[in-house]
């Protein structure tokens, strides 16, 4: 007979907190990167094929949806920066309590939100180029 | 006798995953390893922001100790960063695909992938910066 059986916890029945969110966002930056070598890859063949392949990967990457994956792609390569270096203190012992921990996570955020806005800030006032 | 492993199993020290650390131990090592090349590569990127085919030849192909310096650093990162990827989608895979056809089909994917971007971005890096 159907009788309601005990369920264990799902996702929903938790709080978050900031080293939940950057646990999951970690992993999410990491496929996410990984799909990016993707791009690199893209970037390196074109240079190496000539002007017009060249070309055709510099107008997507300036089209408005272009920009806004470079723009994923940055962040996702801060955010993963920054909190690996986060896990390797961990590896090695700093950052344990909650406390500490919680705070790292939210600096973690913060910063690699604003290196990322910080890059296409720096790229688009036109200060990107090697002495242009 | 107090513990139901076998003396044998117990002087491998491989544990139940059959391979130790090593997954761990390699995870950690290409993540310190890729901090200064991510920074790097970073830098370089911001600098490269718009560049024209010229411009971005002229960063892969630049000598330093009688060595395309850039090229090689984009060949170290490339490298691994992939096997960084490789490690870490295994984890995923692991956690989510439970399925043991899917799993070995899902990594070979993920390795095929991997040896598809590291073969194509070095010949690319070679035909850019190599000898000939």
């Amino acid at each position: 007979m159907a009788r309601a059986r005990p369920l264990s916890p799902f996702l929903t029945i938790y709080g978050w907190y900031p080293t939940m969110a950057s646990s999951i966002v970690h992993r999410v930056t990491g496929v996410g990167l990984a799909l990016g070598t993707l791009l690199l890859a893209w970037w390196l063949i074109a240079v190496a094929s000539g002007p017009e392949p060249y070309q055709v990967f510099r107008d997507v990457a300036a089209s408005w949806l272009g920009q806004f994956i470079l723009f994923g792609f940055t962040w996702a390569l801060m955010f993963h920066l920054l909190n690996g270096i986060r896990h390797l203190a961990w590896d090695m012992g700093y950052g344990f309590t909650p406390a500490k921990a919680n705070r790292n996570s939210w600096i973690v955020f913060i910063l690699s939100v604003a290196l990322a806005v910080g890059a296409f800030a720096v790229a688009y006032t036109g200060h990107g180029g090697y002495g242009a | 006798m107090s513990s139901l492993e076998t003396p044998l199993h117990r002087v491998q020290g491989l544990g139940s995953s059959h391979s130790g650390v090593k997954h761990f131990w390699r995870q950690r090592v290409t993540a310190a390893a890729l901090v200064p090349l991510a920074i790097w590569f970073a830098y370089a990127v911001l600098g490269l922001v718009g560049a024209s085919e010229a411009q971005v030849l002229g960063f892969l192909t630049r000598s330093a100790f009688g060595v395309p310096v850039n090229a090689i650093l984009m060949a170290a990162l490339i490298l691994i960063a992939l096997y960084h990827m490789v490690l870490g989608l295994q984890v995923v895979i692991d956690d989510y695909v439970h399925g043991e056809g899917g799993k070995i089909a899902l990594m070979l994917f993920v390795r095929a992938a991997a040896l598809a971007v590291g073969a194509s971005t070095i010949f690319a890096l070679i035909r850019i910066a190599g000898p000939v």
